[in-house]
């Protein structure tokens, strides 16, 4: 694997994008407000609060008042993004989040910093692993994990304008730019890398692990494999997935998420209701006391790496 | 409106919020009757807003955390204009918007509520938005005492006194019983005064029944300049009704016809002594 070289354009951290591209919106909109729970650092947002002093509000170590709070700003007029580490805001202020936000459909961006395993050796009290299972099941809210940086600037400029309550996940590993098409639009994948005889479908930070995979087996199997970015949870694009069922005999789904109710129990659902006949397979974090390691690590250890993906794509076709 | 417009008032709406109650077949009927002169007050004297000034930006909010007591509010919100007090007959029936707790769908509602420990910090998000925007508007929330047992409420309550918020107020429906019984008895949240004062706001005692005393405190705040205002309402759970007063098996308990007709003839009287005076 480490043979397979990528030229992808370097890129930051994700949440170092949402930094840059908040401040620009709050540049020229006074209604641009950053919630935080004590969270500004970890969030990238001190430029920020330098910046526009008047355009962040602090609430402390609180995150069930972070959502609170955030939602009788936006129900005041005020474009509002709740920051906060993923795992404290969408388990902690889960109630919150149903009904502050999502219920009484207060327009609040919530961000989740540091999502998935981006804690890494920190352990599970600070991973997220059920953020998209919990999300889906509440209606009214968008649920989204970009896996670049293209992806979070328009991400995040979407969530500023859009009149629905939006969560979007992020990691704090640097990123490369994944594609040079400038193509996002919310609630539709993208296709990142076109191919024929299978397709990897992952969200946020699994697309490049992803990518890495489908070139290893174009290289090494000659396989052409096709990799989606798909980082719209919720809504899911339906039709790219008809698309990918039509055209491909096998479909992967790979993301930092428990195996359980996320994006590849989504697609699976899709899949089988309607007719799928191809094969099928679930790549994520079993459901397990998690592995201790960096993010990498983690990754490592379940597969979620070009080489773990591209051999469970070879078993899965074998 | 002069108080004995408004005490005429707190009869009618405790005459409505039974009536469709038993309608409805549901309701919290002791917490509605124990909030109802407060709700009389703010949106009889205290609040600017109404049907025609909802959407302006700078209207007063009600904010009521205590969702439970939904009938209260939806009989004065009828009473205010902002839908034809029929509809109430629909409460809590298939496809209604009047559900058993706030919703937005119902005209003049400001956010939906009734899960407990939410509105205080809705509130004052509400409260920091006016004051980013250098608007006049003050925010109003009523909390239940079993409520404040949720710790969201101390969070917010930090947060508040931490931006000086003396646009918000926070009225405490304090009727001393909850669900299962006294809260002394449920767990004691006693003293709440001094918790609050702890917690920087200004407080003030006053009687939830006294609308001349309600309306005199309501119209005066803040309190302080630069503290967020506590008004303690003492209250009796089932205020009007002397069967139901202080007996915790009302908390949300229909009553039969015969309790119907009882409860109507007792407001009926008191509307008569009253009128008399």
């Amino acid at each position: 694997m480490s043979q397979v070289k990528t030229t992808l354009k370097e890129g930051i951290p994700n949440l170092e994008a949402f930094s840059k591209s908040v401040q620009e919106l709050a540049e020229n909109d006074k209604d641009i407000i950053a919630v935080t729970s004590d969270s500004r650092g970890s969030g990238k947002l001190m430029p920020f609060a330098e910046k526009f002093p008047k355009q962040i509000v602090e609430v402390g170590i609180a995150e069930q008042s972070l959502v609170g709070v955030a939602a009788g700003l936006a129900s005041s007029g005020k474009k509002v993004f709740a920051v906060s580490p993923a795992c404290f805001l969408t388990a902690r202020s889960l109630e919150q989040i149903k009904n502050d936000i999502a219920y009484s459909n207060n327009p609040v961006n919530l961000i989740g910093i540091s999502a998935g395993v981006s804690y890494g050796a920190l352990g599970s009290t600070h991973h997220s692993l059920h953020d998209y299972a919990a999300l889906r099941a509440i209606n009214n809210i968008i649920v989204v994990a970009p896996a670049d940086n293209y992806e979070t600037d328009k991400a995040v400029k979407f969530a500023a304008e859009s009149p629905f309550p939006v969560y979007i996940r992020m990691g704090k590993k640097p990123m490369p730019y994944l594609s040079e098409k400038d193509d996002f639009e919310f609630g539709k994948g993208r296709v990142i890398k076109d191919g024929k005889d299978a397709v990897i479908v992952g969200t946020g930070e699994t697309v490049w692990p992803a990518l890495k995979a489908a070139q290893y087996l174009q290289k090494r199997a000659g396989l052409e494999v096709g990799v989606v970015s798909m980082h719209t949870v919720k809504p899911l694009d339906t039709n790219l997935l008809t698309e990918l069922a039509e055209k491909y005999p096998a479909i992967l789904t790979v993301e930092e998420h428990s195996v359980y109710g996320g994006l590849g129990e989504a697609c699976a659902a899709f899949f089988l209701e309607n007719g799928y006949n191809g094969r099928f397979k679930i790549i994520g974090i079993p459901d397990e006391y998690t592995v201790t390691g960096s993010q990498l690590e983690i990754f490592e250890h379940y597969g979620i790496s070009g080489s773990g993906i591209a051999s469970a794509l070879l078993k899965l076709i074998k | 409106m002069n108080i004995e417009e408004l005490e005429k008032k707190s009869i009618e709406y405790r005459q409505k919020l039974l009536r469709y109650i038993k309608n409805a077949g549901a309701g919290h009927t002791g917490g509605s009757l124990s909030c109802i002169d407060i709700l009389n007050v703010l949106y009889n004297d205290v609040l600017n807003v109404g049907p025609d000034n909802f959407e302006d930006k700078n209207r007063d909010r009600y904010i009521q955390s205590k969702g439970h007591s939904v009938e209260a509010l939806y009989v004065v919100l009828a009473d205010a204009g902002f839908y034809p007090e029929k509809e109430l007959e629909t409460l809590c029936r298939y496809q209604s918007h009047f559900i058993g707790h706030p919703t937005r769908k119902v005209p003049g509602v400001e956010q939906n509520t009734g899960a407990l420990g939410h509105g205080l910090a809705i509130s004052v998000g509400s409260a920091i938005a006016a004051k980013k925007d250098n608007l006049d508007y003050k925010v109003f929330t009523l909390l239940g005492d079993g409520e404040l047992l949720e710790g969201s409420n101390w969070e917010a309550a930090m947060i508040a006194s931490h931006y000086k918020l003396d646009n918000l107020v926070a009225i405490l429906d304090y009727n001393k019983q909850q669900i299962t019984g006294d809260n002394e008895a449920v767990l004691n949240s006693a003293p709440v005064a001094k918790k609050m004062e702890a917690f920087g706001w200004a407080v003030k005692n006053v009687d939830g029944h006294n609308l001349e005393e309600l309306v005199e405190t309501l119209k005066r705040t803040p309190l302080d300049k630069d503290k967020p205002t506590f008004i303690i309402a003492n209250t009796i759970k089932g205020k009007g009704i002397s069967f139901m007063e202080k007996n915790i098996k009302w908390h949300h308990r229909v009553p039969n016809d015969e309790q119907y007709l009882q409860a109507q003839e007792e407001l009926e009287t008191s509307m008569e002594n009253l009128l008399k005076v």
